[in-house]
């Protein structure tokens, strides 16, 4: 009891590490990539990172599935959107840096309104009404041209004049600090969020919702504050989106954009905190640079998707905290030519899967360009049979070699995990 | 009349289209907990592969082979993949379903086009089933099949489609089949047991795995029938299963999840819903002119008033969602209050 009195707090060198580290790398990324393509790449990728992470609150935090996150960051970019251009004619004074918070508002206002509903329920029940409620606003989205301007959208300019301190938020780099600013805010609000106690408590409805009703606590009204704020940011996030692409349509609160958000969150990773840094960073990579690379994108997505639900549920994080454990016990190294190994495997195997699903779509859509098709450097006739022959070969070497690889490495994995737990132990009985 | 009547058949008929997508759906639901995503999917899928094998061997063998198909499919999916994730709990279970509705997009894509592909029903379902003439001189009466045009030239003639008229049959065929399943056979007895007691079923010997793979199974089987006959009377293209998918859930809830009866009623209810006031051009402003109240363009929220029924339908299944949502949060006919 003695103890209890004396508290020793060294400064936590890690998180500022953590932290520190964070910020440098939004400071450094666009001096790293320069180019404007890679402009565009960052911002919308600090734009992801901070609804994924919003996203996660609720799948991560607060075992919420919903399908319509995107109804809050769309609402949210729309009454953004609507700000601007009334800060455009005058009407409204307000800087443009802190138009995104409009959107946070009016995000975790219809958060209040629709969470209300939504967080009645818990589980399954409420993915599916989350699914109604996203359909529902999608609809109304096309029968109110007056507020959401129809299949156009809304479109507005984000430079009003008088630029302040020379910010005009004319270049797209402004834009990116803007953004970099709120992503690195956002995150450690968010960060903030999981220690309080409500974030607890949230922690533990998720867990365990009987045991928190029978103590005392009301779950549903638990769920519905970390809705409200899951919508607060996620409305920030769509009100830079608004300011970012000086648009908002319909499809911005739509079930496709719901989708990318629980698909990449889960990819990042929603057991960890920083999951979804990871999963923003995926998502802007895959919408905007893979469907740029190959027609078949979504069909990758689809089976990596499957294939981290089955294997890794923990997603990417959950990949990255098992190898730091590795690490930090040094059972890392002799793991690694395991790694290499498969990794070949994998790659081979890719190699000939992905060349059999181009030269399938080549097929399908580009009819007209011949049979003819560049794969990787190589020049591929979707139509011969060759071609067929030696992806197919190069998918059965690489499966096989993949099998053999993984079941060596399982057994040095298995080796590893069962010499850290008898450590672990060793340590707890000294 | 004559028109309301054919109305009110079309939205029963799509009632009963849906309630054969959501029997399968709740039926899963309520024995795995696994909300199937991609229900949707193989309602689609079910449509193709019946087109595609109506190519080759005509309609009828289609209407077998087709769900047999897309059954299949589903057990090996529930055998490979989902249990798998079922130690994981529910929601990687409805990840892993909503990764697999991609999937099922993609693949149809790819082997299909992304086009929509000409299926049609066979020439006894091509024709109506029934019209009915009304004359200003005998009133209503009903002839089988079309009339014939010298009746027509003098009467109004409302047809009602046979593909529609054989999906209505085909979905009380089942609907009465799935009730003796379930009530009077060995099997429906176990797959009740596993149900409500799955580690007694267990005990005594059934293989409850087994049976949560035959149940999957035959979920996707019912939706892979609902798809050939949907296909054949609507449009075979991949855009059909975004377009029903989310209407399921809103059945199943508003139904109560996992009640068979549940889903029946709310299936007829949604599918009346999104028909019948698609015929009725009147909107708020109308109402308020009735009641004697002048709307103007510049008056409060004149854009929602100025909105007529017919263009607010796609938006009244959510609606009823909510509102049930509210008074009643376990749906029409469910029991567990979670």
């Amino acid at each position: 009891m003695i103890e209890s009195s004396f508290h020793f707090r060294p400064h936590n060198v890690g998180r500022w590490l953590v932290w520190g580290g964070y910020a440098s790398l939004l400071l450094l990324a666009p001096v790293v990539f320069s180019s404007s393509l890679s402009q565009t790449l960052l911002s919308q990728m600090g734009i992801a990172i901070i609804a994924c992470l919003s996203y996660n609150m609720l799948l991560g935090q607060g075992g919420m599935l919903s399908f319509g996150h995107a109804v809050y960051s769309g609402l949210g970019g729309f009454l953004a959107v609507h700000a601007l251009n009334k800060v455009g004619d005058g009407s409204l004074h307000l800087p443009v840096g802190l138009v995104p918070l409009v959107g946070g508002l009016a995000g975790l206002f219809f958060a209040a309104l629709f969470g209300f509903v939504t967080t009645r329920k818990s589980g399954t029940t409420f993915a599916m009404i989350t699914l109604g409620i996203g359909e529902l606003v999608y609809s109304m989205s096309l029968m109110l041209p007056e507020f959401f301007g129809g299949e156009a959208g809304v479109s507005t300019n984000r430079v009003v004049p008088p630029a302040v301190l020379g910010i005009s938020f004319g270049p797209q780099i402004q834009v990116y600090w803007l953004i970099a600013l709120y992503c690195y805010v956002c995150t450690a609000l968010m960060f903030a969020f999981t220690r309080t106690p409500l974030g607890r408590m949230l922690n533990a409805v998720r867990d365990n919702p009987e045991r928190v009703a029978f103590i005392g606590y009301d779950t549903q009204r638990v769920r519905w504050f970390a809705f409200m704020i899951a919508g607060l940011f996620a409305g920030i996030a769509g009100g830079l989106a608004g300011i970012n692409f000086e648009l908002a349509t319909a499809e911005v609160v739509g079930a496709q954009r719901s989708g990318a958000y629980l698909l990449f969150t889960f990819l990042g990773g929603s057991t960890a905190f920083f999951g979804p840094i990871i999963g923003g960073v995926l998502l802007v990579l895959a919408t905007v640079v893979l469907s740029e690379l190959t027609k078949a994108w979504l069909l990758y997505l689809g089976l990596v998707f499957v294939l981290m639900v089955m294997y890794a549920p923990a997603g990417v994080a959950g990949l990255v905290l098992a190898n730091l454990r590795l690490a930090a016990f040094g059972r890392l190294r002799a793991l690694l030519p395991g790694y290499l190994a498969l990794a070949l495997a994998v790659a081979v195997a890719f190699a000939g899967a992905s060349a059999m699903v181009e030269m399938l779509y080549h097929l399908q859509l580009n009819e007209a360009l011949g049979p003819v098709m560049k794969f990787g450097g190589v020049s591929l006739n979707a139509k011969g049979a060759p071609a067929w022959i030696g992806a197919a070969l190069l998918l059965a070497v690489g499966a096989a070699a993949f099998e053999a690889a993984r079941r060596r490495l399982r057994v040095r994995w298995d080796a590893a995990q069962a010499e850290i737990e008898r450590e672990l132990k060793r340590r707890g009985g000294a | 009349m004559d028109q309301t009547v054919i109305n009110i058949l079309n939205g029963l008929s799509s009632g009963l289209l849906l309630f054969m997508l959501s029997s399968g759906l709740t039926l899963i639901f309520s024995m795995m907990g696994v909300l199937n995503f991609a229900h949707a999917g193989f309602y689609m899928l079910g449509a193709y592969v019946g087109y595609a094998t109506s190519r080759i061997v005509g309609f009828w063998p289609a209407l077998l082979v087709a769900p047999l198909v897309v059954g299949g499919c589903g057990a090996v999916f529930e055998r490979v993949c989902l249990r798998r994730v079922h130690k994981f709990g529910h929601v990687p279970e409805l990840l892993i379903t909503f990764g697999l509705s991609y999937l099922i997009l993609e693949v149809v894509q790819v082997v299909w086009g992304r086009a929509p592909v000409a299926f049609d029903p066979p020439a006894v379902l091509a024709q109506p089933a029934f019209t009915l003439v009304q004359t200003a001189a005998t009133g209503l009466s009903l002839v089988f099949g079309r009339a014939d045009a010298a009746t027509c030239a003098h009467a109004v003639c409302s047809t009602f489609p046979a593909t529609r008229a054989f999906m209505m049959f085909v979905a009380l065929l089942m609907l009465l089949a799935l009730w003796l399943l379930l009530r009077h056979t060995r099997v429906g007895l176990v797959i009740q047991a596993a149900l409500t007691h799955p580690e007694m079923a267990e005990a005594l010997g059934h293989n409850v795995p087994r049976v949560f793979m035959l149940v999957f199974g035959a979920g996707c089987a019912l939706a892979g029938l609902a798809g050939v006959i949907g296909g054949t009377t609507f449009v075979t293209e991949p855009a059909m299963a975004a377009s029903v998918g989310s209407i399921l859930f809103v059945v199943v809830v508003v139904g109560g999840t996992g009640s068979l009866v549940g889903a029946f009623v709310g299936s007829l209810l949604i599918g009346l819903l999104q028909t019948v006031p698609l015929t009725v051009d009147k909107s708020l402003v109308d109402a308020a002119s009735r009641l004697g109240w002048v709307v103007s363009p510049h008056s409060l929220a004149y854009p929602v008033m100025k909105l007529t029924l017919a263009q607010v339908t796609p938006i009244l299944p959510y609606l009823l969602l909510v509102v049930v949502l509210i008074v009643r949060p376990r749906g029409l006919f469910g029991t567990r209050d979670d």
